[in-house]
């Protein structure tokens, strides 16, 4: 059973909109323990034994289920990195629903590195949604590093939402992905960051196959004095397509530093890429203030708008 | 009732003042539906910005229900009840046609009242509530979802600058009727409509004629066409008189 405090609770709605025990297979981590797992007959999650971490295993053909693995933790101090690897099976079709909260009140930092490797079968489609979120208001930092793989087979399709809106005080993303023919792979991304926080948020997309393509696109906005970096990297070998966008609102002092790069070693490779940093347009601004709003909260709507 | 006195408004262009409202008086009554016509450049959407909050005139006072809102900024002209329709709706990121109405609204909307008025303008509401507010929306969708918003908030004092422009395939009948709508549903409420389209001036009680920053006519519209002269122009628009 999950046992869970209300702190945890409060956690996992935040990260993965849930309010009660999701139907499905699921594993929740709390302050470094299982806290719960549910398995279904198509879906299977063991233990790793060399490390902390799990398997993750998605039976062929597995339709419309969904895995849920959210992290809470609500201990300060606690630094932990985890294993998570994802085995989806061919031309199955499934949602993954990752995702961690960090409730620090206390002094020390508390950490959470995830390493997150999926294996997707030919003709498999998964989707993908991640969500961090920190909250607290101890001096400790929340520090979030999440490594994610993804290793697509012909003709399969990733669709990636990860969102970090609020209360992460550093965070460090890596995200890799290989791709073989006919494969697609779509991220979106929103980051707002407050404070004193720092991100940094790092793509490296291989288009390897014939008729491959990849879109990934970053939406972030950076308040008071907190600092960003956007590297996105698409590289193709092959006759594919990629498309890269980094669209920014800068606020306060807030800085942005969008390094995007472009690698085409094959005639036949179709690259774009995108990006805008700025503050909010005045005119929008202007326009929410003829609505009965005032400059406040116009920009919140137009932020919460652009990261939606 | 609206009123301004004495308005002027200037901007340094090029090192060189430029007039561009001239010592403007004008008044507009509770209840009355005023069209204020004019060649372009003659400083019409000029006048709405003054009278929204957008610009600030150079000299003069704007008086709104017997109260001076000349200092006024303009989230604040819109809370005693003034909203206004631009003339190129500005466009959004992420923002979608429901979050707009709402915050027009100034409440929580359901969809089907967010869609209600979507209907009125003549957009089938379905296909637009969840579409975002970008280019993505031709320029005719965007003026009818901008005049949506108006009929959202409900203020006072409503005004549209050229709610006409790129709703050709809509037809004029209902663009006419969402006016008089406004004008019975919103007790003592004053509409202003900036416009080139003779059944728009045909319906108001009072037609402006504004030209070079300075109102030079007002009349009925019979009256302001015939100053304008017999010259031929496109079936119902008046523009090829005023150039
Ligand atoms: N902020 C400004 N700075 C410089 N010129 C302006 C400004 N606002 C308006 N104008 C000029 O004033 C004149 C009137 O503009 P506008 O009010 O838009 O006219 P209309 O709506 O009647 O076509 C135009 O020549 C325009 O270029
Ligand atoms: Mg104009």
């Amino acid at each position: 059973m999950v046992k869970l405090d209300e702190i945890q609770k409060r956690l996992i709605e935040e990260i993965a909109d849930l309010h009660n025990v999701p139907d499905g297979a699921y594993n929740f981590r709390a302050n470094g323990e299982l806290a719960g797992r549910n398995t279904t007959a198509n879906i299977d999650i063991v233990s790793k034994t060399d490390k902390s971490g799990i398997d993750i295993h998605i039976k062929p053909g597995t339709k419309k289920e969904s895995v849920h693995i959210p992290v809470v933790i609500s201990e300060t101090g606690l630094k932990e990195t985890v294993y998570n690897d994802f085995y989806v099976g061919k031309d199955s079709d499934v949602v993954i629903v990752a995702g961690c909260g960090i409730d620090n009140c206390g002094v020390q930092d508390s950490e959470h590195d995830g390493v997150h490797r999926f294996f997707i079968e030919e003709g498999a489609k998964v989707r993908y949604v991640e969500k961090h979120y920190g909250s607290g208001d101890g001096k400790g930092q929340r520090i979030l590093n999440p490594v994610t793989e993804v290793y697509m087979e012909e003709n399969s399709s990733m669709e990636m939402e990860m969102e970090q809106i609020k209360g992460v005080d550093s965070t460090e993303r890596i995200t890799k992905a290989e791709l073989k023919a006919g494969c697609r792979l779509v991220v979106k991304e929103r980051l707002m960051t407050h404070g004193s926080q720092h991100a940094v948020s790092t793509y490296d997309v291989n288009l390897n196959g014939d008729d491959s393509s990849a879109d990934v696109v970053s939406r972030s906005v950076a308040r008071d004095e907190s600092k960003q970096v956007f590297n996105a990297r698409i590289t193709g070998n092959s006759k594919c397509s990629g498309h890269t966008e980094c669209d920014s609102i800068i606020m306060d002092h807030g800085t942005i530093l969008a390094i995007p790069s472009l690698d085409a070693k094959n005639v036949d490779a179709m690259l774009v890429h995108e990006a805008a940093i700025g503050k909010i347009a005045g005119d929008q601004i202007m326009k929410l203030m003829t609505l009965g709003l005032d400059e406040k909260e116009a920009e919140e709507q137009i932020i919460s708008g652009f990261l939606r | 009732m609206l009123e301004l006195k004495n308005i002027s408004f200037s901007v340094e262009a090029d090192g060189q003042k430029k007039d561009i409202i001239k010592n403007l008086d004008m008044k507009a009554d509770d209840g009355k539906f005023i069209a204020i016509t004019g060649p372009n450049g003659s400083g019409k959407s000029t006048l709405a910005k003054l009278i929204m909050g957008i610009e600030k005139p150079s000299s003069g006072r704007i008086i709104f229900d017997g109260e001076d809102i000349t200092d006024l900024d303009i989230t604040e002209r819109a809370r005693k009840g003034i909203s206004f329709a631009f003339q190129q709706p500005i466009k959004f990121k992420g923002i979608r046609v429901k979050d707009l109405l709402r915050i027009a609204a100034g409440k929580r909307l359901s969809t089907s009242e967010a869609c209600s008025y979507l209907s009125e303008v003549g957009l089938c509401a379905r296909d637009y509530v969840e579409r975002e507010i970008n280019s993505s929306l031709s320029g005719g969708e965007l003026k009818r979802i901008e005049i949506a918003t108006l009929l959202a908030r409900q203020t006072k004092l409503s005004l549209f600058d050229e709610p006409e422009a790129g709703i050709d395939l809509w037809s004029f009948q209902n663009l006419i009727r969402i006016f008089e709508k406004m004008r019975n549903e919103i007790k003592d409420s004053t509409i202003i409509i900036i416009s080139h389209q003779e059944r728009i001036l045909r319906i108001a009680d009072e037609v402006l004629l504004l030209s070079d920053g300075r109102i030079t006519e007002k009349g009925k519209a019979d009256e302001i066409m015939n100053v304008l002269g017999g010259i031929d122009c496109e079936p119902g628009s008046l523009c090829s008189k005023l150039q």
